[in-house]
């Protein structure tokens, strides 16, 4: 019972959340300096030419009438049309979102490996010179920002020892029999393992940066809570039975050390998609941070404000995830 | 301990998978890559903000033709017109379009696709930015090879227009039938590629068109990557990944020319400083003094690596209007005096705002820290405001840019109504300088039908801006490129980076 009044209460926050996203963005970004309008404007426009096309995009009508015009839009499906791309924003913002998606999943899974990794071995090893260097290496993980990992992944596996694709997501002249944009997904589930491999070496660089900083933080957390673990009666019963050291880790502390590094995962998540990006633009990969930078460089309104309100879906979505994940794996939570 | 080997072991295969999944890039080059340095928003030439987006259009060039070709030494040629003019009192214009010419889909291309496209770029619905200018144009005729127009409002570059922004032709037949969203999917022109397979932000592949008019091109497949970041367009380069590349730091050219086939070639683009006819730019010695302090061979050497040439006026050598005659020398000394007879000095400056991208064009923000230090020696005290490009159109449409403005000013039909005209004339939206005696000289040149009198004019308004400071040119661009020594590129004038004009070593 407490489970559905805490869906409820959430699904209402999150509507609210999405219409002040909503509000704020049509507002703001309508009255920061620079117009689409000014931004084509070309040798020799009169003042006639510029309220020709200030009206023709829908312009020249007061913020709050544009922001009823687009709402009442939104709430049939209809997001406008981009102005620079000429197609309607809904389209081009769904037909992006998988790209980013399979990006920042992988991201994710390399590293809850690498920062899992980087934990239970600081865990096995504690207080060792093995510790010592993950601590170090976490400690420059954490402080170099992601996109200053690109570059030097670029120049490390791209340019030094060219093994992995620097740009794009798919190389130009494979034939792609896709009916969805989730490649990855539909290459595997399709068994075209070419596409695949093409797929990875592809994403693996920008998703390596990506997942450095949050394999970091991942690490620190979990070795710190696995090292809080260790020492609880429970642990040290089960070492009296005469498990390995390595049994107890993985069997005895980790599954609740882990519950605290879940929660912080499915946070960071949201952080990791909008790390995107400026990652997507540095491997030119054609997902919804890139097309981001582009509307925002554009001034294309409509398009910033579906990409805004579809990482507002996103986050709020992936928060009340995680909430309700937390509610339903912790008992104090799911019986009220 | 078993779970972190396996970890381990789970990421080296996945690094081994991938890096063995890698196409090799061999030595003959079968399929021409091209690092570019900007996306392609949309495939229409004709409309949005795209069409009026000059470094885009070496992609339209690609798959489409404008009315008139325009060489790379920024003279026009016979293209899909043979011959053009008006008639003897200038009231209707007339146009020869070339035979045997086929667009992408195989149908043939005729008289009424030059008709059409006239007429809807000169119809304002269609939401083309420069509708104004084939707005002077009307009652188009097509009959055989021949298109007549009537002369609404006499226009004497209408004709340069046909190879500038929104000057192509597009297929009547073909556009009607599917309609402007089937257009952006499958795009036909007359060019010298075909679409092959576009994604948007990422690449576009083009196949030669065996059929062009002006010859199949060198390379049968072009993959145009969008590289937008030009330290991966430089890694795109030096792994091989990619062929060709433009648009890099000067330091990375000189760094990569030797081991690669380097272009630097001076393009239609400047960087200038407009002065607002506010504050104490209305001071003329205030002026005189700004421009007269600027070392502009010394920037472009220190801060540009050589890669410019300086300019007197915003016409550079390769415009009709350019005139060597017109020098504004630096001098110091000079710039001191004019600041004296103000009561300006070293210890009492004159003090004003300019304002400047940072990392829009090369080395802006630098270039005007570097004025902005020799001006501080004659007696001049800037405050730098650094501020985005969107914010700088805008303010500018408004009138509302400080004193002084850094800004680039591209101009690749040469002539000098789309450089000194726009960018000086006070009406226009594009000019903050608004003085009277400026607008009075210039008003007669745009409707002067005496093509050596009216290039004769502009080169005056030219010398008499000079004369009175009313803006800083400072330099023309030049555009690196770099290709593999596989490729012979030949650079356009224009800064448009075409395949078609690649060959093999």
């Amino acid at each position: 019972m407490t489970l559905v009044r805490t869906l409820l209460l959430r699904l209402m926050t999150t509507a609210v959340t999405l219409f002040g996203v909503a509000v704020i963005v049509f507002f703001v970004i309508r009255v920061v300096p620079g117009n689409p309008v000014a931004m084509m404007l070309p040798p020799g426009a009169t003042a006639e030419d510029v309220a020709r096309l200030t009206a023709l995009y829908g312009l020249d009508k007061s913020i709050p009438q544009q922001f009823v015009i687009w709402g009442a839009g939104v709430l049939h499906g209809d997001f406008g049309t981009s102005i620079t791309l000429r197609q309607p924003v809904l389209a081009l913002v769904l037909g992006r979102l998988p790209a980013t998606l399979e990006l920042s999943v992988l991201a994710l899974v390399m590293a809850v490996l690498m920062g899992g990794a980087a934990a239970l071995t600081g865990t096995r090893l504690r207080e060792t010179r093995v510790e010592g260097g993950i601590d170090v290496a976490n400690g420059m993980a954490l402080s170099v920002p992601d996109f200053l990992w690109g570059l030097v992944l670029i120049l490390v596996f791209g340019v030094l020892l060219p093994v992995f694709q620097i740009s794009g997501r798919v190389t130009p002249s494979l034939h792609l029999p896709f009916v969805t944009n989730f490649y990855l997904v539909e290459s595997l589930v399709r068994l075209r393992f070419d596409l695949t491999r093409d797929l990875l070496a592809h994403m693996f660089l920008p998703a390596f940066a990506l997942a450095i900083p949050l394999a970091a933080i991942i690490g620190q957390l979990l070795k710190q809570s696995l090292k809080e673990t260790m020492h609880l009666d429970y642990v040290t019963l089960a070492r009296t039975q005469g498990y390995s050291e390595a049994r107890v880790i993985w069997r005895e502390a980790l599954p609740n050390a882990i519950l605290p590094t879940l929660t912080l995962v499915g946070v960071q998540f949201t952080f990791l998609i909008g790390g995107t990006v400026i990652i997507e633009r540095l491997f030119s990969y054609e997902g919804l941070g890139n097309m981001a930078i582009d509307a925002v460089i554009n001034r294309d309104l409509p398009l910033i404000q579906g990409i805004v309100i579809l990482f507002a879906v996103i986050f709020t979505g992936v928060n009340l995830v995680v909430d309700l994940t937390y509610a339903a794996l912790n008992p104090r939570l799911r019986h009220g | 301990m078993n779970l972190n080997r396996r970890s381990l072991l789970k990421l080296s295969a996945a690094a081994v998978a991938t890096s063995v999944a890698l196409p090799s890039f061999a030595q003959a080059i079968d399929e021409l890559v091209i690092a570019y340095n900007v996306t392609l928003p949309s495939w229409d030439p004709t409309v949005g903000p795209s069409a009026v987006n000059p470094t885009i259009q070496g992609l339209y060039q690609s798959v489409f033709d404008q009315y008139i070709l325009q060489q790379p030494d920024l003279k026009p040629a016979p293209g899909l017109l043979t011959e053009w003019g008006w008639n003897d009192d200038k009231t209707q214009v007339h146009m020869t379009v070339r035979d045997g010419v086929t667009w992408h889909d195989g149908s043939p291309f005729t008289a009424e696709d030059v008709a059409w496209s006239l007429e809807r770029a000169a119809n304002p619905d269609t939401g083309n930015p420069i509708q104004f200018v084939w707005g002077t144009l009307t009652n188009f005729k097509a009959e055989g090879n021949k298109v007549t127009a009537d002369v609404k409002q006499f226009d004497p570059t209408i004709f340069k227009w046909m190879y500038f922004l929104t000057g192509y032709v597009l297929p009547k037949a073909y556009y009607t039938k599917v309609g402007a969203a089937g257009f952006e999917k499958a795009p036909i022109g007359t060019g010298p590629y075909m679409v092959d397979k576009f994604e948007q932000n990422a690449f576009v592949r083009l196949k030669a068109n065996a059929n062009y008019w002006g010859g199949k091109p060198d390379f049968d497949t072009v993959t145009i990557k969008f590289v937008t970041d030009a330290a991966a367009r430089v890694a795109e380069v030096e792994s091989g990944s990619s062929h060709v590349t433009l648009e890099m730091p000067y330091e990375e050219f000189d760094r990569l020319k030797g081991g690669m086939n380097g272009y630097a070639t001076p393009v239609s683009n400047i960087g200038m400083i407009f002065l607002n006819d506010i504050e104490v730019m209305l001071d003329p010695n205030v002026r005189k003094a700004a421009v007269a302090a600027i070392d502009k061979q010394a920037i472009v050497d220190r801060l540009l690596s050589g890669y410019g040439v300086p300019i007197d006026t915003l016409e550079t050598p390769d415009y009709d209007a350019y005139d060597p005659t017109i020098k504004t020398p630096h001098d110091p000394e000079l710039a001191k005096k004019l600041l004296a007879a103000s009561g300006y000095s070293v210890d009492k400056p004159v003090k004003f705002t300019i304002q400047t991208t940072k990392g829009y064009m090369p080395k802006d923000y630098e270039m005007i820290q570097a004025i902005v230090g020799l001006w501080r020696k004659v007696g001049i005290e800037a405050n730098i405001e650094v501020y985005e490009i969107a914010k700088h159109y805008e303010l500018r449409a408004a009138d509302k840019l400080a004193p002084a403005a850094f800004y680039n000013w591209g101009n690749s039909v040469g002539d000098p109504t789309t450089s000194t005209g726009f960018a000086m004339y006070g009406p226009s939206p594009h000019s903050v300088w608004d003085s009277q005696d400026l607008i009075d000289k210039i008003n007669p040149l745009w409707g002067e039908k005496d093509e050596a009198k009216r290039i004769q004019g502009w080169k005056d308004v030219d010398r008499y801006i000079a004369e009175n400071a009313y803006v800083i040119p400072l330099l023309q661009y030049v555009q690196p490129i770099l290709a593999a020594k596989g490729v012979v590129v030949t650079p356009h004038h224009s800064g448009a980076l075409l395949p078609h004009l690649m060959k093999r070593a």
